[in-house]
């Protein structure tokens, strides 16, 4: 009984690391894919990003959409081709799918993410 | 230019960069539209837009009839076929947003979200677009549609989605990228289509609309469209 008990955690243990370290799926984004991996900062100190990036998204939108100004630092299209990752096989994974760039933290925070309704969440090359 | 080699240059071609500065009102965008040049039967100015704004992704929604999808899917031109019932000509055109000097779209969004750039433009920004459809009621050339459905594919240039009024932005994201042709201009083998700045006077359009009789559609409206037509 004792022996049955002790192989059972062990295979629970198993199916445990494998599901955390496991070969990577399709679909899920690999670590270290994204551009924004090899760089240092992003436009602005992290520290600034994390908690003001809203700002410069939404300041961009009205310049973008009003004025045509597109040569910018501060594009949403800048934020994809940039932080977006790749799955196994190379093809980019959805920035706003689960566990993602943006999902991550505004599923986190329960913060409802509405750019992806209209924008694009991949670079799609136009 | 770039020089190879003592004398020998490479000569370099006008890269179109984005935009890095407002629009003016300096320019005004503009077309003129060769009706004895349309062919009748042609749509290969519709599809273009289709490809280039992401409207061809969208697909019938599950239990739409077809009737209900010819009539609420998003266009941005239409193929028009005029018949005078007097003398019996039939004229084809191509109808799209005339991007009014006085639009009427923009007089009744009760949001803003309808608005006039500076360079004349009649554009919808869909951050304030509460999707309320007067302007599709109030535009006298039908120009505009609705999303009704979510958009799965969207292309980086041109974001679109459900719950929102769209209409032709003249390519747009063309111009503020720096170049200077629309998606169905480039696609018109028959050169219908002339496109470009009615403020310039040596601009290909401003050109046209000198050299040809041309006129409003529902001029009787006063808009001053920046979209005319010829031999209608």
């Amino acid at each position: 009984m004792k022996g049955k008990f002790g192989i059972s955690v062990l295979l629970a243990m198993g199916v445990a690391l494998i599901g955390a370290y496991g070969p990577a799926v399709a679909g899920q984004g690999v670590e270290g894919t994204a551009k924004a991996d090899g760089l240092d900062a992003c436009v602005a100190p992290t520290a600034f990003m994390r908690r003001r990036h809203f700002e410069l998204i939404k300041h961009q939108r009205d310049v973008t959409v009003h004025q045509g100004i597109r040569k910018t630092d501060n594009s949403l299209a800048g934020c994809v081709d940039c932080h977006v990752r790749k799955d196994v096989s190379g093809d980019h994974v959805a920035i706003d799918a689960p566990g993602e760039f943006c999902a991550a933290c505004h599923e986190f925070t329960g913060a409802s993410l509405d750019c992806f309704t209209c924008h694009a969440t991949k670079p799609t090359g136009n | 230019m770039t020089a190879v080699a003592p004398g020998v240059f490479l000569q370099s071609v006008a890269k179109a960069t984005p935009r890095d500065t407002p629009v003016t009102d300096d320019v005004r965008y503009g077309m003129l539209i060769d009706t004895t040049k349309c062919a009748d039967g042609c749509s290969d100015c519709v599809a273009a837009c289709e490809k280039e704004n992401g409207l061809d992704l969208l697909e019938k929604p599950q239990g739409a009839s077809d009737e209900l999808w010819d009539m609420q899917r998003p266009r941005w031109i239409r193929t028009v076929k005029l018949k005078n019932n007097l003398t019996g000509r039939i004229t084809s055109l191509p109808m799209m947003c005339q991007h009014c000097e006085h639009p009427p779209c923009v007089d009744v969004c009760p949001t803003g979200a309808s608005f006039q750039r500076a360079d004349g433009l009649a554009l919808v920004d869909r951050h304030t677009c509460i999707g309320c459809r007067y302007c599709m009621m109030a535009c006298p050339y039908n120009a505009r549609s609705f999303i009704h459905e979510n958009v799965q594919i969207k292309p980086t240039a041109v974001p679109r989605g459900k719950g929102c009024v769209e209409s032709c932005t003249f390519c747009v994201h063309r111009l503020d990228r720096g170049d200077m042709t629309t998606a169905c201009q480039d696609a018109c083998s028959h050169d219908a289509i002339v496109f470009g700045d009615l403020k310039d006077p040596n601009s290909a359009v401003s050109q046209a609309m000198a050299k040809h009789t041309n006129v409003e559609i529902r001029a009787d409206l006063k808009l001053n469209t920046a979209v005319r037509y010829t031999d209608i």
